[in-house]
C-alpha cells in the first residue's frame, strides 16, 4: 500500500495519486452539495430558491476549482492516463462541460437578467446541475467497468449516473438543513430523508459490482488478513447511515442545535465510500491497464510541482476555510454589498 | 468531405473554445484592477460615486468571471479529449506551468471573489479591499503562467528531447523564454484597453440614455483616460513584439506582411488577397518600402519572404497566409480606430471643460464637451477590445502553424483519433451554446446599463440611502 520513500520514482507518483485523490474527494463533497442544491431547485418556491442560491453563492466558484485541480493533476502527473481516460469518455465529458457551463452562467444570469428571463435561467440552472451530476456518475460507472463499452456497462453507467445525482441531492439537502430555517429547512429534511435511500442503494450497488468486475479487486477485499483491516469500512458506513437516518427523523432539534451534523456525517460517508473505491483501484489509474507508476511524468517535473504544492495547498485550505467562516450562519438572499 | 477531417475539426473546436474563453479573462484581468481603483478612491474620498461605480462593475465582473471559469474548465479537459499528444510530448514542461497556474492563481481568485462580491457588509473595509486586490492580483498571476506556457510554445528553450519526450533542463530559461516579456505586456495592455473601452462605451450608452449622475461622469472619464494613455504604449509594445517575432519566427512575419520573396524595399500592404496556390498577391495596394522601414528601420532593409519556407518537395513550412495576413490587419486597424477615438474624445473633454454643468472649479475634463457623434461612436467601440484581442491571438497562433510547439512538434502530431462526426457534433453544440451565451452576456450588460440609467439601480439609489445602500442585487425583482 505504501511506496519506497527513498526512491523518488516510486513515492512521487504515489504522492500525486494521493493528492489527486484528495482533490477529487474534496470536489465531490463541495461541488456535490452545490450541484445537489441545483438539482433540488425546482422543488422549492421562488423565495426559497433565492435563499438556496444564497446558500451556495459565495462558494461555488472555489468549489469547482477543485475539479480543475483534480483534472489538472491528472494532466500534469499522469499525462498518458489523462489522454487515455478522457478520449474514452469523450461524450460524457462533453455533456458534463455543457452542464457546468450552463449552471455556472445561469447562476449569474438569473440574478442580472430582466425578470421575464429569470424563469428560463432558473430552468437552465437545474438542467445544468442535473446534467453535470448524471455525466459524472456515468463516467464513474464506466471507470468502474474498466472503461469497457458494451450495452451492459452502459446500463450500469446510466445507473451510477442516477445514483450520483441522488447522492448529490442528498448532500445538497443536508447542506440546506444547515444553512436554512423554517419551511425550507423542513422541506430539505424531507428531501434528505428520501434521497438517503438512493445513497444507500448506490453505495450497495457499487460495492457489490466492483469486486464482480475484476478478480483482482475481489481478491484485494476478500483475502485474509486484509479483510480484518477493511471490515471497519462497511461497518462504519452502516453505523453512519443509521445515525443520519435517526437524526433526520428527529430534526430540527430544539433551538436548531447541531444543524451541521447531517452534512458533516454525509461528508464522512462520502469519504468512506470513496476510500473504498480508491482501495479497489490502487495502483491503477486506468483500470487494469495503466498503473500510476507507468503513467507518471518525469520525477524532476513532479518534484517541481510538489514543492510548490507543499507551500500553496495549505494556504489554499486556509483561505477556503476563511471564506466559509465569513459566510457562516444561515443563508440570506445575496446582496452585492 | 475530405477537407473536414478530425484534425481540422479539432482545431476549429479548440479555436472556438479558446476564443470564447479568452473574451472573459480579457475583461476580468484589467477590470479587477479598475475595481480596486474604484474601491480605493471610495476609501480615500468617501465619495459615493466611486462605490456606485464599483457596485455596477462588480456585477459585470461576477458575470465575466463565471463565464471565464466555466469555459476555462472546458479548456483543461480538451487537452485530454482532443490533443493527448500535446501532454505526452511536452507534458513535463507544460504540466508544472499549468499546475502553478491553478495552485497559485486560480484558487486565489475563486476563493476571494466570493468575499469581493458579497462581503462588503460582512467583513471590515480593509479585508474587502484586500480581497479585491487579491482577485486582481490572482487574475494577473494567472495571465503570467498561461502566457509563459504559450510563449514557450512559440520560442521554446531550456529543454532537451529524450526518446521523443521533452524534459526540462532549465526552468529559468523556460519561464523567461525570449518572447514571454513581450507577450505578457502585450496581453496585459490588451486587457486594460478592452476594459477601458468597455467602461467608456457602457458609460456613454448610459449618458445617451439621459443619465447625468456623478458616477457616470467619473466612469466615462476614467475609461477614456485609460484608453488614451495606454493605446500609444500598446502600439509601441506591439512593434517590439513584432521585431521579436521577426527574430524567432520570421515565417510568421512574412505571412503577416504578405511577402513572398525575401528582399529589400518590401511594401507595407494595406490591401491584398494572398493566393497560396499561385504564391503571389492579388489586388495589392501598398506603401512602397513600408514594411522594410517598420521592420528594419530603413527602406533597403531585407524582409524575409514566404518562399524561403518551403520544403524540397514543395510542401509549405509556413502558416496559412490569408488568415494571418488579415487577422493582423484587423488588429492593427482596430488599434488605429482606438487611438483616433480615445484621443479625440479626450481632447474634446479637455478643450471644452468649461461646459461642465455644475461649473465647479478644478474640473479638468467635462463629459458635456463630447459631441453627440463621438458619444455614439464610443458605444459600439465598447467591444472593440475583443475584436483586436481575438485578431491578435489569431495572428500569433495561426502564425505558428504547422507547428504546435515551434520546431518541436506539429499540431498534427498531437490530435486524438476521435471520429470526425463526433468532433463535428460536439463542435456544433459548443458553437450553439457559445453564441447563445454571448448574446445573453451582451444583452445583460445592456440591460444593466439601461436599468442604471433609469436610476433604479446603484446610481441614484445609493445616494439617497448613503452609507448602507440597499442595492438591488442578485434578485432585482424581489
Amino acid at each position: 500500500m505504501f511506496p519506497d520513500f527513498s526512491n523518488p520514482a516510486d513515492w512521487l507518483p504515489w504522492a500525486f495519486a494521493s493528492l489527486m485523490g484528495l482533490s477529487i474527494l474534496v470536489y465531490v463533497v463541495l461541488d456535490g452539495f452545490d450541484l445537489g442544491v441545483g438539482i433540488l431547485f425546482p422543488l422549492a418556491d421562488r423565495g426559497e430558491q433565492d435563499r438556496m442560491i444564497g446558500s451556495i453563492g459565495p462558494f461555488w466558484d472555489a468549489n469547482e476549482t477543485w475539479l480543475v485541480l483534480a483534472v489538472g493533476l491528472l494532466l500534469v502527473a499522469f499525462p498518458m492516463a489523462h489522454g487515455m481516460i478522457l478520449s474514452q469518455l469523450y461524450l460524457p465529458v462533453f455533456a458534463m462541460l455543457i452542464g457546468l457551463i450552463l449552471r455556472g452562467v445561469a447562476f449569474e444570469f438569473r440574478a442580472k437578467a430582466r425578470d421575464r428571463h429569470k424563469a428560463l435561467w432558473n430552468r437552465l440552472f437545474f438542467v445544468g446541475s442535473l446534467t453535470t451530476a448524471l455525466a459524472q456518475g456515468f463516467m464513474l460507472g464506466l471507470y468502474i467497468m474498466g472503461l469497457v463499452r458494451t450495452q451492459d456497462t452502459y446500463f450500469f453507467a446510466a445507473l451510477t449516473g442516477i445514483f450520483l445525482a441522488v447522492g448529490y441531492s442528498f448532500i445538497g439537502a443536508t447542506w440546506l438543513v444547515h444553512k436554512t430555517t423554517g419551511p425550507l429547512q423542513a422541506k430539505a429534511l424531507g428531501w434528505a430523508r428520501l434521497s438517503l435511500w438512493g445513497v444507500v442503494s448506490g453505495i450497495a450497488a457499487v460495492s457489490l459490482t466492483t469486486p464482480l468486475v475484476s478478480d483482482r479487486i475481489l481478491a484485494k477485499w476478500f483475502s485474509f488478513p486484509e479483510i480484518l483491516w477493511l471490515a471497519p469500512l462497511p461497518l462504519l458506513s452502516a453505523a453512519l447511515i443509521a445515525a443520519i437516518w435517526i437524526m433526520l427523523r428527529r430534526m430540527p432539534f430544539a433551538g436548531d442545535r447541531h444543524n451541521w451534523l447531517p452534512f458533516a456525517a454525509s461528508s464522512v460517508l462520502f469519504a468512506l465510500a470513496y476510500v473504498g473505491l480508491a482501495y479497489s483501484f490502487y495502483p491503477f489509474v486506468v483500470p487494469e491497464q495503466l498503473t500510476i507508476y507507468e503513467a507518471a511524468a518525469a520525477p524532476e517535473s513532479l518534484m517541481i510541482i510538489l514543492v510548490g504544492a507543499c507551500f500553496v495547498v495549505p494556504v489554499i485550505l486556509g483561505y477556503s476555510v476563511l471564506a466559509y467562516v465569513i459566510f457562516r450562519g444561515k443563508a440570506t438572499e445575496l446582496r452585492y454589498e | 468531405m475530405e477537407a473536414l477531417d478530425t484534425l481540422l475539426l479539432s482545431r476549429i473546436q479548440f479555436a472556438a473554445n479558446i476564443s470564447f474563453h479568452i473574451l472573459f479573462p480579457t475583461i476580468t484581468i484589467a477590470l479587477g484592477w479598475v475595481l480596486l481603483f474604484f474601491r480605493l478612491r471610495f476609501a480615500w474620498t468617501a465619495d459615493e460615486k466611486w462605490m456606485a461605480a464599483y457596485r455596477f462593475w462588480v456585477k459585470i465582473f461576477a458575470l465575466s468571471f463565471a463565464m471565464g471559469v466555466v469555459s476555462g474548465i472546458t479548456m483543461s479537459f480538451q487537452f485530454g479529449t482532443n490533443w493527448p499528444g500535446f501532454m505526452e510530448t511536452v507534458g513535463n514542461i507544460a504540466g508544472p506551468l499549468l499546475a502553478y497556474e491553478v495552485l497559485t492563481a486560480f484558487f486565489l481568485e475563486a476563493a476571494f471573489v466570493g468575499i469581493m462580491l458579497f462581503g462588503f457588509s460582512r467583513v471590515p473595509g480593509w479585508l474587502h479591499i484586500t480581497a479585491t486586490a487579491l482577485v486582481a492580483f490572482g487574475t494577473t498571476l494567472s495571465t503570467f503562467w498561461i502566457i509563459v506556457l504559450n510563449s514557450w510554445m512559440h520560442t521554446p528553450q531550456g529543454y532537451e528531447i529524450v526518446d521523443g519526450v521533452a524534459f526540462a533542463t532549465s526552468w529559468w530559461d523556460i519561464i523567461f523564454n525570449p518572447s514571454m516579456p513581450y507577450r505578457f505586456a502585450h496581453m496585459m495592455l490588451a486587457s486594460f484597453l478592452t476594459v477601458a473601452f468597455l467602461v467608456a462605451g457602457v458609460s456613454a450608452f448610459r449618458w445617451i440614455l439621459g443619465e447625468r449622475s456623478r458616477e457616470v461622469r467619473a466612469m466615462l472619464k476614467t475609461g477614456v483616460t485609460i484608453a488614451a494613455l495606454l493605446i500609444p504604449v500598446q502600439i509601441y509594445m506591439g512593434d517590439m513584439h513584432g521585431l521579436n517575432t521577426l527574430e524567432y519566427q520570421p515565417q510568421k512575419v512574412a505571412a503577416m506582411e504578405g511577402n513572398w520573396e525575401t528582399g529589400p524595399n518590401v511594401p507595407l500592404l494595406l490591401f491584398a488577397l494572398p493566393d497560396e496556390e499561385a504564391r503571389e498577391n492579388r489586388f495589392e495596394i501598398g506603401v512602397p518600402s513600408g514594411a522594410s522601414v517598420i521592420l528594419k528601420h530603413k527602406p533597403e532593409g531585407v524582409v524575409p519572404g514566404l518562399n524561403d519556407f518551403v520544403a524540397e518537395d514543395g510542401t509549405p513550412q509556413h502558416p496559412p497566409v490569408m488568415q494571418v495576413f488579415w487577422s493582423f490587419r484587423v488588429m492593427v486597424g482596430t488599434g488605429m480606430a482606438m487611438l483616433a477615438l480615445s484621443w479625440t474624445a479626450l481632447a474634446y473633454m479637455w478643450l471644452r471643460r468649461d461646459r461642465h454643468e455644475g461649473r465647479v472649479a478644478g474640473h479638468k475634463l467635462a463629459v458635456e464637451g463630447l459631441p453627440k457623434p463621438l458619444l455614439w461612436a464610443l458605444v459600439p467601440m465598447a467591444f472593440s477590445g475583443w475584436v483586436a484581442t481575438l485578431a491578435g491571438w489569431y495572428t500569433t497562433e495561426i502564425g505558428r502553424q504547422p507547428w504546435l510547439v515551434q520546431g518541436v512538434m506539429t499540431t498534427e502530431m498531437a490530435v486524438a483519433e476521435v471520429p470526425a462526426p463526433m468532433v463535428m457534433g460536439t463542435l456544433i453544440a459548443y458553437l450553439a451554446v457559445y453564441a447563445t451565451l454571448l448574446i445573453a452576456y451582451v444583452g445583460v450588460i445592456a440591460y444593466l446599463a439601461r436599468k442604471a440609467a433609469r436610476g433604479r439601480d446603484a446610481g441614484a439609489d445609493s445616494m439617497s440611502h448613503s452609507g448602507k445602500a440597499q442595492v438591488a442585487a442578485l434578485t432585482p425583482a424581489e
